[in-house]
């Protein structure tokens, strides 16, 4: 790793006010950071950039004590730090704002900034002092537009943020993490936050700024450090780095050999699923097929309308026009029930939330489909579940382990597992790949193969579009609900991107992409000020915030 | 080979760690504190005939355990087990009347008028979505006013010698003697036969949508039959526990009263996590029995009966503020650095013998 020090006139190097050297964390025996050193120093703003799961959030949980690192040292003003709890940081003037907010809706800006140690006169809560004193705050910082006496849950979102921001510097903070601000900004509002952080700037607060969105990250910051897989790629003067060269160093893995070919006798067979015309309140008139041995994706935004379809073919949203016809037979499927029987397998988008029994075990969560659509066989069935999972190479203690002790990719295998030993005949993967490791992912894609070698359709819903190319035999791109065209395997991810953004439309402003996109394309940042994707977070984590849609 | 001595060293602490491991242990070490602590007031209590008195008159919460477990473990609550049990006893006497032949044909009517109970409760909450606390809360004053309008108030009519057998009765030896109760021998059987189904197909469906409904949803259970099955089972065991209770402690007006509340803490005592998902049916039952013993120790002990509804509530809140804490997960007896090259083996099949230690 290599730590360039800053050469910019605007920026003199000064001391640094805290300083990361050797931190390491794992969870649960899985590796999330390793030997990170940072210097945070006053009057700066320093960038931590990196893919999903590359350990920015827990580095940031490391700086804000929700989270002990198991290795390394962390120094505030040349004095070892160890912070307990969020409020031990705070007090030292270490202060983090979450993507979530803790804030009040119901009380007034002045009561949640001083929530907890509010000024007191006689015993009572000398609110005119919390407001005068808020006033000063917020005038202190220029920000106009908001009140003391306001109630938090009638401002918009970019202020209550300012709010979150207020609240840090009341305590005196000097050093300001903040977890993707603008991630639930719209762009008018962006600015409002942008002022506010070089105000700080000014005030000689440091600032760690974590985002996506690079544009905003070389407007800001002058300091950029790259995390990637739980390692520090780089830290570097913004003002030797291009946009070109950040994307690549973030994503920097070559994409050849990172997809495992095509075995070339698997060839497209029979029509295993197809759809006709179908739709609902959410998807309209819906046209495809699946063949046996053929890897089809559906391509397309957050929202567009990809996982309505798994969940249509699958029978929980049911479609309510067209046909679906599974091996050639008509089907009307209004259960999930009734999928499995019809030799159907949907791995879903939300592993957590529906994909597993977390406080159940390995083999119990393998079992449940055997167990819940055919009891009678099941016990005979599941003896293949031990195979099938040393088959994906899944790491756990023993198959008695609850999930939720599990990492990410590894609950996915458990995912895998269980549907896999239903022997589909038809399987469709909703985001098989997000939010898990590079190693589950290669199991993944080399599973997909195995399938498909073996006769299975798959009907994978992604919003990797390395891995829509990589990996598909035709792409099926999706627009509003409806199928916007069809592309042969092998297309570029930028025709993928211009066709499911109707390119040239004024909806491509609120795009939403993945950051894998730009690795390719760094050229349509400029077209993309709303670029963000959706929350992963490092195995074994729960994901701290809801799927951002960038549509409205 | 490295790995199986890093897979030796973790077996190790394996005996311990599993009795502690299961959140059920305390309920079998306080059931032993509690049972020494009698004997110790009155040693005689460990004699067949008082063992086997103590043993009639806990069998009926024991049953009522096992169905409140099914309920509470798929995430639901069934508060009407009480007032049923009283329903059922003043149905039986009032139909039976003291008619030896009307046994056989009441008790065929109680059953049905359970499984009903158990449907209804069921099918409301899964189909209609009212919460099962509200469901069976209204059940449970539906049949409580129900039966005293029937009734008049006072329950009439008489159960048959026939049917109080269950209750009172046992095999081998006459009564007066040294007889192993019906009573036990029912709660053995169902406690055997529950344990099974736990561990059928059924049982692990229903402990799954406990745990996570929608992923059990997704994954083709059938979640709302799941959870109704769970009623009736709830229902057929209150049936049981009604009969046995006519026949401990025949016909009044109070029978069954808060007996869902008793059921319930004896339960939660077992270390069954209220909200579903958690928990095994034997540690309900050794729930059940323990709470009975140590309404038996405060008697012992002098303690007014009237205490009890404040012990209940202590233990409830109690075991449910335990199951809050966040337990650690059991793994890694050693902790190895990081840079190893095998964190932790691959799943072994469960069929597979282990290597033996390296010694």
């Amino acid at each position: 790793m290599t730590t360039t020090s800053t050469s910019r006139p605007s920026t003199p190097v000064v001391e640094p006010i805290l300083r990361l050297r050797g931190i390491g964390k794992e969870f649960f025996g899985n590796s999330v950071l390793r030997g990170i050193d940072l210097d945070v120093r006053p009057g700066e703003v320093h960038a931590l950039v990196g893919e999903n799961g590359a350990g920015k959030s827990t580095l940031m949980k490391i700086i804000a004590g929700v989270h002990r690192p198991d290795a390394g040292t962390m120094t505030l003003d040349d004095a070892p730090a160890t912070f307990t709890s969020p409020l031990a940081a705070q007090v030292v003037g270490v202060s983090t704002v979450f993507q979530e907010f803790n804030l009040l809706p119901e009380r007034t800006v002045a009561e949640n900034v001083y929530l907890g140690r509010e000024p007191r006169r006689f015993g009572l809560v000398d609110a005119a002092r919390m407001d005068r004193d808020t006033s000063e705050l917020l005038t202190e910082l220029g920000l106009v537009g908001i009140s003391p006496w306001m109630r938090v849950g009638s401002l918009s979102v970019a202020e209550q943020q300012i709010v979150e921001i207020v609240k840090a510097v009341s305590y005196d903070a000097r050093i300001i993490s903040m977890d993707e601000p603008t991630a639930a900004l719209a762009d008018q509002e962006v600015e409002l936050l942008y002022e506010l952080v070089r105000r700080l700037k000014e005030r000689g607060v440091a600032i760690l700024y974590v985002s996506h969105r690079l544009k905003e990250i070389f407007d800001l910051c002058d300091t950029i450090t790259v995390l990637k897989d739980g390692n520090q790629v780089i830290t570097t003067a913004t003002a030797d780095i291009t946009p070109d060269q950040l994307v690549r160093t973030m994503v920097g893995r070559e994409f050849s050999g990172y997809f495992p070919e095509k075995d070339p006798t698997t060839v497209p067979g029979e029509v295993r699923l197809a759809l006709q015309g179908v739709g609902n309140t959410q998807v309209d008139d819906v046209t495809l097929e699946v063949r046996s041995g053929e890897i089809v994706a559906l391509a397309g935004l957050q929202g567009s309308g990809r996982t309505e379809i798994a969940h249509g073919i699958f029978g929980i949203a049911p479609f309510s026009r067209g046909r679906v016809l599974i091996d050639g037979t008509e089907h009307t499927l209004t259960s999930a029930r009734q999928a499995v029987r019809a030799g159907l397998a949907l791995v879903t988008e939300d592993r957590k939330a529906e994909g597993l029994a977390l406080g159940q075990s390995i083999l119990a969560n393998a079992r449940l489909v055997l167990d819940s659509v055919t009891p009678r066989t099941s016990g005979s069935r599941a003896r293949r579940i031990p195979g099938i999972l040393s088959s994906l190479d899944l790491v756990a203690r023993s198959a008695e382990t609850e999930v939720q002790y599990l990492s990410g990719g590894n609950q996915q295998k458990v995912v895998l597992a269980k549907w896999l030993v239903t022997d589909p005949d038809v399987i469709v993967l909703d985001e098989p790949t997000r939010g898990i490791d590079v190693g589950a992912k290669r199991a993944v894609y080399d599973l997909m193969r195995e399938l498909t070698a073996d006769g299975v359709a798959v009907l994978l819903i992604s919003s990797e579009l390395p891995e829509v190319v990589a990996m598909a035999d035709r792409i099926l791109v999706m627009r509003d609900g409806r199928l916007a065209g069809e592309l042969p395997a092998g297309s570029d991810e930028e025709t993928v991107m211009s066709l499911a953004t109707g390119a040239g439309e004024e909806s491509a402003e609120h795009v939403a992409v993945d950051l894998s996109v730009l690795a390719e394309h760094p050229e349509a940042l400029a077209a993309l000020p709303g670029a963000s994707d959706a929350a992963h977070r490092p195995g074994g984590q729960p994901a701290d915030r809801p799927v951002q849609q960038e549509e409205r | 080979m490295s790995t199986s001595a890093a897979t030796a060293r973790a077996e190790r602490p394996r005996l311990l760690e599993r009795i502690t491991a299961s959140s059920s242990w305390t309920v079998y070490a306080l059931l032993i504190v509690v049972f020494v602590g009698i004997l110790v007031m009155n040693p005689s209590f460990g004699e067949p005939m008082s063992l086997m008195a103590f043993v009639k008159k806990a069998a009926p919460l024991i049953i009522l355990a096992i169905g409140q477990y099914f309920v509470i473990v798929s995430g639901e609550f069934d508060l009407s087990v009480g007032s049923l049990v009283g329903a059922q006893v003043v149905i039986a006497a009032r139909l039976m009347d003291g008619e030896d032949s009307m046994t056989w044909p009441v008790m065929g009517i109680m059953l049905l008028f359970g499984l009903a109970v158990g449907l209804v409760n069921g099918l409301v909450t899964t189909l209609l979505k009212v919460p099962s606390f509200i469901t069976t809360l209204g059940m449970m004053l539906v049949l409580y006013g129900a039966i005293r309008l029937w009734t008049g108030g006072a329950p009439t009519g008489a159960l048959t010698e026939g049917f109080r057998q269950w209750g009172r009765g046992g095999l081998f030896g006459s009564p007066g003697e040294f007889q192993v109760p019906y009573a036990l021998l029912i709660v053995v059987v169902l406690g055997v036969l529950a344990a099974l189904l736990m561990r059928r197909p059924y049982g692990r469906t229903l402990m799954a949508t406990g745990n996570n409904d929608v992923a059990a949803a997704f994954s083709g259970a059938p979640v709302w039959w799941v959870r109704t099955r769970a009623f009736l089972l709830s229902g057929l065991m209150a049936t049981v526990a009604a009969v046995l209770i006519g026949g401990y402690a025949g016909v009044t007006a109070q029978v069954g009263q808060g007996l869902e509340f008793v059921a319930i803490t004896a339960v939660v005592l077992g270390g069954v996590v209220l909200g579903g998902g958690r928990g095994s049916v034997v540690a309900a039952m050794a729930g059940a029995l323990t709470l009975e013993a140590l309404f038996t120790l405060f008697n012992q002990l002098s303690l007014p009966s009237t205490i009890r509804p404040a012990v209940q509530g202590v233990i409830i809140i109690a075991a449910v503020a335990y199951a809050a804490v966040p337990r650690r997960p059991r793994r890694r007896a050693t902790a190895e650095p990081p840079s190893s090259a095998e964190p932790s083996s691959p799943v072994d099949p469960p069929s597979r013998p282990k290597e033996p230690a390296a010694t």
